[in-house]
């Protein structure tokens, strides 16, 4: 057949949608999730040949929170597609959790078209508008020209430096609108700085202060994740003798079964790890953002310490607390830098002496009767050997989590730190299991939180997901309950979860075999069937109604003046 | 204490919404805000007047240098500048008290750009301290408006603060 030199170039031309999938593609992208609706069908009609895999989701905001397990199961940036307007306000929760833990999202909004903007239409929502501050970046693309260029830049800004989500919102005409496909190989953005490298001054300074520090504390959090920097965290804290505690987002970058490990710090830290942060003259935070969950009441935070703050996040610096020797760097680079310039060994022994006897006299404790989370978490411990992919939800049972199950290595711990997102935790677990196929995902969560993204259960049982669900089942908003307990005379207002269903009938209806756990007897069977069955499996936990989470700080008390529920905390 | 920053940002849809929502949103005080573009099309400017303390202003700083779209910012505050501001006011003016109205606007070296039977508008720039003095000095007769553009200014001498100190491509 016989083309004129017009027809060439048109034949060399794609579609708005044929631009999208190819720019995934050189992105590396091979699992999007999503929902389809009316903007983005071009899309969906050219992702369905394509070899992109699509996750269906039940609901948007499951879609997003996939992709953000999906991201930090593999160090991947996750990608998400809604429709405009409803499927684009909801992945707003998805969205804002990713903003607020720094993990890296391409979020594909479809918007009416160009010329509908701005006029009410069917289905049209301000998408940029809205998401302008939970996103680190956020584009309305006009024009097909400029797809390409904008997916590229999409990806770059939401995974280098401090990552975070990106949206970009694409009108449906620019998906059926032709244009040559091409990506640009440099990006000009003259107002984006990802300083990774540290500044060598405050490296030196660094590192005289941890050798003059008597009892020096290495303070991780998710940074320490993102950049992987456990083995320089672990370089450091064996080298100089220097215990460790983390924040949630910390969980996984140093083997909690260390004896230099502490706990977790905070409103529900471990009573030693308070301590601890309380007593140190030398805090080295590490991809920490002194959240107010961490530091208590700010102006009795760790009073005696000079504070060493590693972040890639200038603006992190100084925000809530001073740092006296302020590292802007990527924390592997900052640590390296820093583990070059310490020569010898470090000796802490009195300090070290210190934290053993706080940790012997309040250990983690629990009365072991009845039917208690705690013991069912202990359970899953030693039948999975530590070994497997911990999602959570929020409340009482993701604090038991944290404290239950000791990770060694990084990206095995996913839940919503920041945010605080209930239903957050089996979405999660679907992003993770497919990320990472291999694994043993379970999640922990809780009659509350399970109820908030009860949809998904469609998901895993579709794709077969190995997801093994616990439900720490007590009949109440857990959490809500508690702080009830202590701080609003127990008047139990509105979180008794009346109403729950029979979760086991639920997982059934949607073809996933599930089994009711009603004493402590029970548990280590039915953890063995859950574990040993291929694919998905739901464990209702009727635990404890009342079980409280030991110790916590009241919120905006000092982290030394803890709630331990009786005996030592 | 009030501090000057220069901003230069990429002229594009949004900028001023995200560096305004910036503001508000982490409740920072902006005691004015004034824009427009550059010798450079592409690139405009913002001149911010903020009131914090010290640690506010640095936070506002590292805040906006996190905007994608902010390209440069320059806490000119300490650095010798011209600042202006320009005021529109429309004051009462009964043909008795114009002769005196008139005098204040000598004073000032002010201009009155519009006349009616009863008001009169005076167009005023000058020093957020002059542009006080001039609105102070013709509440007595009425004032019935006021609008004000907000602080602009230029560093004194060769010196900018333009593009050149900064512009990185971020290559792959």
């Amino acid at each position: 057949m016989l083309f004129t030199i017009g027809d060439r170039a048109e034949a060399k031309k794609l579609t708005g949608a044929g631009i999208i999938i190819k720019a995934l593609q050189a992105e590396g992208v091979d699992t999007v999730f999503g929902i389809p609706g009316g903007s983005v069908l071009p899309l969906y009609h050219e992702l369905a040949v394509s070899n992109i895999r699509h996750i269906l989701t039940r609901h948007e905001q499951g879609a997003a929170h996939a992709a953000e397990g999906y991201a930090r199961a593999s160090g991947k940036p996750g990608v998400c597609i809604a429709t405009s307007g409803p499927g684009a306000t909801n992945l707003v929760t998805g969205i804002t959790n990713a903003y607020m833990d720094s993990i890296p999202l391409v979020a594909l909004t479809g918007q009416v078209s160009v010329e509908m903007i701005g006029h009410d239409s069917f289905q049209e929502a301000d998408i940029t508008g809205i998401t302008l501050p939970v996103t680190k970046a956020n584009y309305l693309v006009k024009n097909v020209h400029d797809l390409a260029a904008t997916i590229h830049e999409a990806f770059y800004i939401a995974t280098t430096g401090r990552p975070g989500p990106v949206l970009i919102d694409i009108p449906k005409d620019l998906t059926t609108q032709r244009a040559v496909f091409r990506y640009p190989p440099k990006l000009h953005l003259p107002g984006y700085r990802s300083k990774v490298s540290p500044h060598a001054l405050q490296v030196t300074q660094a590192a005289a202060a941890i050798a003059a520090a008597a009892r020096p504390l290495l303070f991780i959090g998710g940074g320490v994740i993102t950049s992987g920097a456990h083995e320089e965290v672990r370089q450091l804290a064996e080298g100089q003798d220097i215990p460790v505690v983390m924040s949630m987002m910390g969980k996984g970058g140093f083997p909690e079964t260390s004896p230099l490990f502490v706990g977790m710090v905070g409103m529900h830290g471990t009573a030693a790890a308070n301590y601890a942060m309380c007593e140190t003259d030398l805090i080295i935070g590490v991809g920490v953002r002194f959240d107010d969950r961490v530091t208590g009441k700010i102006e009795a935070f760790a009073p005696q310490a000079k504070i060493i703050h590693i972040d890639i996040d200038a603006a992190e610096i100084g925000k809530v607390v001073t740092a006296h020797i302020p590292i802007v760097s990527d924390a592997r680079q900052g640590l390296a830098a820093l583990l070059e310039k310490l020569s010898g060994k470090g000796e802490h022994p009195a300090w070290r002496q210190q934290i053993r006897r706080w940790q012997e006299e309040n250990p983690l404790h629990y009365e072991r009767c009845g039917l208690k989370p705690q013991y069912v978490l202990e359970e899953l411990y030693n039948l999975t050997k530590g070994q497997a992919l911990i999602a959570t939800d929020v409340g009482q049972h993701q604090m038991w989590a944290v404290h239950y199950y000791p990770l060694e290595r990084p990206r095995a711990f996913f839940s919503s730190c920041g945010l605080g997102t209930m239903g957050f935790g089996v979405p999660a677990a679907m992003g993770a299991a497919i990320a990472r196929p291999e694994e043993t995902v379970v999640v922990i969560t809780g009659d509350g939180s399970f109820q908030m993204n009860i949809q998904e259960l469609a998901t895993i049982s579709h794709y077969q997901l190995p997801v093994k669900i616990i439900l720490m089942n007590n009949g109440y908003l857990g959490m809500v309950r508690q702080w009830q307990e202590f701080f609003f005379d127990r008047r139990y207002a509105y979180s008794e979860m009346l109403g729950n269903p029979d979760f086991v009938k639920v997982a059934e209806a949607y073809r996933i075999p599930g089994r009711l756990v009603m004493t402590s007897e029970e548990v280590v069977p039915a953890l063995t069937e859950a574990l040993a069955t291929p694919g998905p499996f739901l464990l209702d936990v009727k635990i404890d109604r009342e079980e409280n989470v030991f110790p916590m700080v009241p919120p905006g008390g000092t982290l030394n003046k803890m709630v331990t529920g009786g005996r030592g905390a | 204490m009030k501090r000057t920053l220069s901003v230069l940002v990429e002229n594009r849809p949004g900028v001023l919404t995200r560096v305004a929502g910036l503001f508000s949103r982490r409740g920072y005080n902006i005691d004015s805000l004034a824009v427009g573009r550059t010798e450079n099309p592409s690139i405009s400017r913002m001149t911010i007047v903020v009131d914090g303390d010290e640690q506010i202003i640095e936070q506002v700083g590292k805040q906006l240098n996190k905007l994608i779209d902010v390209i440069k910012i320059s806490d000119i505050t300490d650095d010798p500048y011209v600042g202006r501001e320009l005021i529109l006011i429309k004051v009462n003016a009964e043909p008795a008290v114009r002769g005196e109205i008139m005098q204040i606007v000598d004073i000032f070296r002010a201009r009155i750009v519009d006349i009616a039977r009863n008001s009169l508008i005076i167009e005023a720039t000058g020093d957020a301290d002059k542009i006080d003095a001039i609105e102070n000095s013709l509440r007595p007769f009425g004032i019935r408006e006021v609008v004000r553009t907000g602080k602009i200014a230029m560093l004194r001498g060769a010196k900018t603060r333009g593009m050149e100190a900064s512009g990185n491509d971020t290559g792959e």
